[in-house]
């Protein structure tokens, strides 16, 4: 048990490692915005679990593959895949409603904090 | 004379092309890794503690752990502290989903001076708008694609 969690440990580690080494290779070798890297990384999410690939990597790698923005494209798909098969309303409005939690913490938490924070970035 | 000198010129830059970035671009790998893995990390933490503690499940459990590294995106970015992670990792900060709250909260502090509505409310999309556009419009994509699919096959 205790040898099965580190092992669940090091396995999201090594999975959401390499997710982020994928990025920075691409920081590394080309011109793209980091902006266009989180929308790039977000579709591959959603295409990777479209063909039924990035499932197999959640259940592999737990967090190491949901925490990176890929599973929150993951998270879309799987809505609305599950909703295709109940009716045309529930294929549209799946998506979002399975990252309605994501949407609604960044919204909520980011207009929290923007009121409660000062921007030190100008400061260094 | 002047070829030799070219030739020397040229190949005393490829000699620091070839010395100079790759350290450092094998430094910036390993820092992302390091740090996106451990982000991703406290991610299975905080999914062990709920499983354990609140004995939640599945898609739930995965939306509460979203739910709290987003607050922790957002709170650390709040205290400027997110900001020098990501100078120390760069892609090991961006990709993971509190790079995302970053993105969201690091704007709208930046555009507080613009008023609360058209500074904060709006600006705070600059970076996450896309990708809730470009989510929700493929995942409608998705959705209609396999309804089709469901329906013929």
């Amino acid at each position: 048990m205790v040898w099965e969690t580190i092992f669940m440990f090091l396995k999201a580690f090594a999975v959401g490692g390499a997710i982020c080494t994928i990025a920075q290779l691409l920081i590394n070798y080309t011109k793209i915005t980091s902006g266009k890297i989180l929308v790039s990384f977000l579709l591959a999410g959603i295409v990777l679990q479209a063909i039924g690939v990035y499932q197999y990597i959640v259940d592999f790698a737990g967090a190491g593959a949901t925490v990176p923005i890929s599973g929150f494209g993951y998270l879309l798909a799987k809505g609305a895949m599950e909703g295709a098969k109940e009716s045309l309303f529930m294929a549209i409005t799946g998506g979002l409603t399975s990252a309605a939690m994501g949407v609604t913490a960044a919204i909520v938490f980011g207009y929290f904090f923007a009121l409660i924070c000062k921007s030190r970035s100008k400061k260094n | 004379m002047k070829t030799s000198e070219n030739c020397i010129n040229r190949n005393y830059l490829n000699y620091v092309k070839s010395v100079c970035p790759k350290t450092k671009e094998k430094r910036s790998l390993f820092r992302a890794f390091l740090v996106g893995g451990i982000i991703c990390s406290i991610g299975q933490a905080i999914r062990l503690i709920f499983e354990s503690l609140l004995g939640l499940a599945g898609d739930e459990l995965a939306a509460y752990v979203s739910m709290v590294m987003i607050f922790l995106g957002a709170f650390l970015t709040g205290l400027g502290v997110y900001d020098r992670i990501g100078k120390f990792a760069g892609g090991g900060s961006i990709v993971p989903i509190t790079g995302f709250a970053n993105s969201v909260v690091s704007p709208a502090m930046e555009f507080k001076t613009e008023g609360y509505v058209y500074g904060v409310a709006s600006k705070m999309f600059i970076i996450a708008g896309p990708i809730i556009v470009f989510g929700v419009a493929s995942s409608v994509l998705v959705g209609i694609l396999y309804f089709i699919g469901y329906r013929i096959f």
